[in-house]
């Protein structure tokens, strides 16, 4: 999905950030400040590093999703003036080290799209209609939001 | 109206759509959610505690208090976990 200057694709497949990020260089030449924020995922549970997970799973809400996504991004228009944005969200079974989701934004400077990205990031994490579920060899389990989510989106209302 | 669920709500509903008609009674989520947990065992499971469950409207973020008269989709989800 895209229009007015930004995509938004959600997807099984699985993504190459690299990729993904020169071509939207690429799209952008004139756009002299670029910036990205790359989730991947990790291969412990939570902050306890000695509990291994082999695979995740993401269930997710087909339609919301592209339209959170899209109203994000038009929320973050209207904050800063961006000259192009890209939110890549994979869905369904992913391993350790896989990229999960990719934003990206591009402005004249770094400053709106630096702050683009983190806006993004940040209200994608409480928003977006997504839901993990982590197995280990003999269990899987859901995972539970964290309160940090909120507060970090919540830093970024106006006052 | 078409009802979705997700995430561990889908797995104690044991289903993860259905269609209802709700009596004229029933005009908000909270209604709603009272009137589908009178009908089921699963459904008051899955809503045993109200305030783990957030809600879409027609796609869009909604509360309980939100009116669903002429609402085509009301999906069921924990906190979400994206990103």
């Amino acid at each position: 999905m895209s229009g007015n200057g930004h995509s938004v694709r959600v997807q099984d497949a699985a993504f190459d950030p690299g990729a993904e990020i020169n071509a939207f260089l690429a799209r952008n030449p004139n756009s002299g400040g670029v910036a990205s924020f790359i989730g991947q995922m990790r291969d412990f549970r939570g902050s306890d590093r000695t509990e291994k997970i082999a695979a995740m799973t993401l269930e997710h809400y087909p339609g919301m999703a592209e339209k959170q996504f899209d109203e994000l991004i038009a929320d973050a228009s209207q904050r800063w003036t961006l000259d192009d944005a890209l939110i890549v969200h994979r869905y369904g079974t992913m391993h350790p080290g896989d990229p999960i989701v990719l934003v990206v934004t591009a402005s004249a400077h770094r400053a709106n799209a630096l702050a683009a990205c983190e806006f993004l990031i940040d209200w994608l994490k409480t928003k977006a209609p997504f839901w993990k579920k982590e197995s280990s060899g003999s269990d899987a389990a859901w995972v539970e939001a964290q309160d940090g989510d909120d507060a970090r989106a919540q830093r970024w209302q106006q006052t | 109206m078409t009802l979705l669920y997700f995430a561990w709500v889908r797995e104690k509903v044991g289903i993860s759509q259905e269609s209802v008609t709700p009596p004229d009674t029933v005009r908000n989520v909270d209604e709603l959610i009272t009137w589908l947990s009178s009908r089921s065992a699963k459904h008051a499971d899955a809503f045993s505690d109200r305030k783990l469950v957030k809600i879409a409207v027609d796609q869009v973020h909604a509360n309980a208090r939100a009116d669903i008269q002429g609402a085509k989709e009301v999906a069921f989800f924990p906190p979400v976990t994206g990103g």
